[in-house]
């Protein structure tokens, strides 16, 4: 197999989960806090092609579920209310980060029938749309995280480096501080010591800067190993000679040789943070309701009932794994681009 | 011995940078457990301040610091405002519940970890590689937090396992045997998360370690000598991959031990982890403070292991460092 190979499938994969949850307002059906109280952990709904006299349809369409009388959650669908599936219909307004406002969606049904592809929760609330709503969080979080601690690893790992001394003295020994602790009582640490109640938008804030502080130790040591190597090349030299100042140094001839290790580390941060957003939202400690993220969709697992007897409230797990297994392909591609072979195989 | 004493006393500075920096978190932080109080009309502002000054609170960082450090002199580690004791004995129990759990963890997965990365490295590209490769790479992908709950589902649906605790209602009438038969049944659910959890690093590692042995120009030279290829393996290759193995250990018992923390919680398992989580949802500070030093002093003590065990199996460490 060729290299370019290797990173096809991952790529497209990632950039797919990627571009879908940030127009989650697009594909999502409904609002994530629109709640139907009638209709608690309603199961994935069926699309039919054919209606109740037997007719073929190419329109799907979904009927309207009517609870069993004195069974709470078991639901039954009436064949004799279906409703056709619109699409590109217009819908309650969204906009992806500011960027993009509309109010098109890409499936829609009339009431009282509802579509949810992948059941509802327990406020009945549709399980799809949270998913793609908690994605866009969970996602970013771990995005913009990894993003800010490769940033503060290059910054501190450079500067370490280049001017050594008491400066990288200091800066190494919070580097073995921050690798001391086992991350995610760090990450706890850190929670513990900043307000528990906050609104959704600050916590998403205070979540990527607390996973920004946990995770910058370790590039900041690898750049810093790379730093000291360069900084004694002969093109670096002659451009000190030339009279280029250290900034100059640092950022023009220094710095561009860390790229490839700091992509290779942000893809192999960017799963770890959506993990320990997830665990931390899991945990209560993260980004509350009705706000979804996939930690704190999951966390209606910790109820046994749920755990046992619905199974779609499992999605955002499945989703989890699918990124995950996405991202370390990614990054062990990368990592064989980079030194020929992965550091684990 | 030198270098030995050099190395403890760099992990002693490295456990008090840990416990500064956890104060200066605090004293950055808003609000304490006090102000909760504040809010209830019954508890005149007082008595607050009363209690504020009783623990010490309206002290400035550097005194309440060195309070601190007074306490955990007399082996307090603080005082929980929660449960209105010092914080050790809260500690204590629970820590050696973490201990029992990610010390058994530790050793059984390195006992299928050596086997199934020794093997794989002998047969190379043969089926157990092949399949251990597979094996490992979906276990890499799925999260611990996942398969927690996937074990904790299979637990409640066969009841094959207990769902979660440490002893069964009842235990304490129990003799001795059936207490430690009921403590193992209820060990398995969270060993085996946390075996399958950190199994596939530990594989993938050991194989790398063997491949690269078996790869050096002295395991060649045995076998063109005609030297069995299980001595080979054995006696030649495995002491030399001991090595990066020993430095490993020394870093999978901070993953660990992240691990434990929340297979604890999803288990309800009374170790550091519920405690911990209980601490920072009623801001009990120190509570907090002693659980993450506590485990930053497993983590280091784990390092320092790997760290004799390094000089006691490899004469070149040996050589270089202690002379």
């Amino acid at each position: 197999m060729s290299k370019g190979k290797h990173f096809v499938v991952p790529m497209v994969c990632v950039a797919a989960v990627h571009l879908v949850t940030f127009l989650s307002g697009f594909f999502a059906p409904y609002d994530y806090s629109e709640q139907d109280r009638h209709l608690p952990y309603a199961p994935p709904s069926t699309l039919h092609f054919r209606d109740a006299q037997g007719t073929w349809h190419w329109r799907p369409s979904v009927c309207a579920l009517v609870e069993r009388p004195e069974q709470f959650g078991v639901y039954e669908e009436d064949r004799t209310r279906c409703f056709p599936l619109a699409f590109f219909t217009r819908g309650y307004r969204y906009s992806a980060f500011w960027l993009i406002q509309s109010d098109r969606h890409l499936l829609a049904v009339t009431p009282p029938a509802k579509i949810f592809l992948l059941g509802s929760d327990g406020y009945g609330r549709d399980e799809l749309s949270r998913l793609l709503y908690g994605g866009r969080l969970s996602l970013c979080a771990g995005l913009l995280a990894a993003a800010s601690s490769v940033g503060l690893g290059l910054l501190l790992g450079t500067v370490a480096g280049y001017y050594g001394g008491w400066c990288d003295a200091i800066v190494m020994r919070c580097v073995e501080l921050f690798l001391a602790l086992p991350w995610l009582y760090l990450l706890f640490a850190l929670r513990a010591f900043l307000p528990l109640h906050v609104s959704p938008s600050q916590a998403f804030l205070l979540l990527i800067a607390v996973l920004g502080i946990v995770g910058w130790a370790r590039p900041a040591r690898l750049i810093r190993g790379i730093v000291l190597s360069e900084k004694e090349r002969t093109y670096v030299l002659a451009a000190r000679m030339f009279g280029g100042s250290d900034f100059y140094l640092m950022h023009q001839h220094i710095a561009p040789r860390t790229y490839g290790l700091l992509l290779t580390q942000a893809a192999l941060l960017v799963p770890q943070y959506i993990l320990a957003e997830v665990t931390l939202s899991f945990l209560g400690l993260g980004v509350a309701e009705p706000v979804p993220s996939w930690g704190n969709m999951l966390a209606a697992l910790q109820q046994y009932d749920v755990l046992v007897s619905y199974w779609w409230i499992w999605a955002p797990g499945f989703a989890l794994f699918l990124v995950c297994i996405n991202y370390w392909r990614l990054a062990s591609a990368m990592q064989v681009a980079a030194e020929g072979t992965a550091h684990w195989q | 011995m030198k270098y030995l004493a050099h190395r403890v006393l760099q992990s002693f500075f490295l456990l008090v940078g840990v416990s500064v920096l956890s104060f200066i978190f605090v004293e950055l932080s808003p609000g304490n457990y006090f102000d909760e109080m504040r809010l209830d009309p019954r508890i005149s502002s007082e008595t607050v301040s009363r209690l504020r000054m009783q623990y010490g609170l309206d002290r400035p960082l550097p005194v309440r610091y060195a309070r601190w450090l007074d306490s955990v002199a007399k082996g307090q580690f603080g005082f929980s405002f929660a449960y209105n004791a010092p914080v050790a004995s809260l500690l204590w129990p629970r820590a050696r519940n973490t201990l029992v759990l990610t010390g058994s963890a530790t050793l059984l997965a390195w006992m299928i970890a050596l086997p199934l990365g020794i093997l794989s490295a002998a047969r190379r590209n043969g089926l157990v590689d092949h399949a251990t490769l597979l094996f490992t790479a979906l276990l890499l992908a799925i999260p611990d937090l996942l398969l927690a709950l996937g074990l904790l589902l299979f637990a409640v649906r066969t009841a094959l396992l207990p769902a979660g605790g440490m002893m069964a209602v009842g235990s304490e009438e129990m003799g001795a045997w059936d207490q430690t038969k009921n403590l193992a049944i209820h060990m398995i659910g969270p060993v085996l998360v946390l075996v399958l959890a950190c199994l596939p690093t530990l594989v993938r590692h050991t194989r790398a370690a063997m491949v690269d042995a078996l790869n050096l120009p002295f395991a060649r030279a045995a076998r063109t000598h005609g030297i069995s290829p299980r001595r080979i393996l054995f006696r030649h290759a495995f002491p030399v991959a001991l090595n990066p193995l020993i430095s490993l250990f020394a870093l999978s018992i901070g993953s660990l031990l992240s691990a434990s923390l929340l297979t604890e919680v999803v288990f309800s398992w009374p170790g550091l982890g519920p405690l911990l989580l209980e601490a920072i949802l009623g801001r009990d500070f120190y509570v907090v403070t002693g659980a993450v030093v506590l485990a930053s002093v497993f983590l280091v003590c784990g390092t320092l292991l790997g760290d004799f065990l390094l000089i006691a199996v490899d004469p070149r460490i040996r050589m270089e460092k202690l002379a």
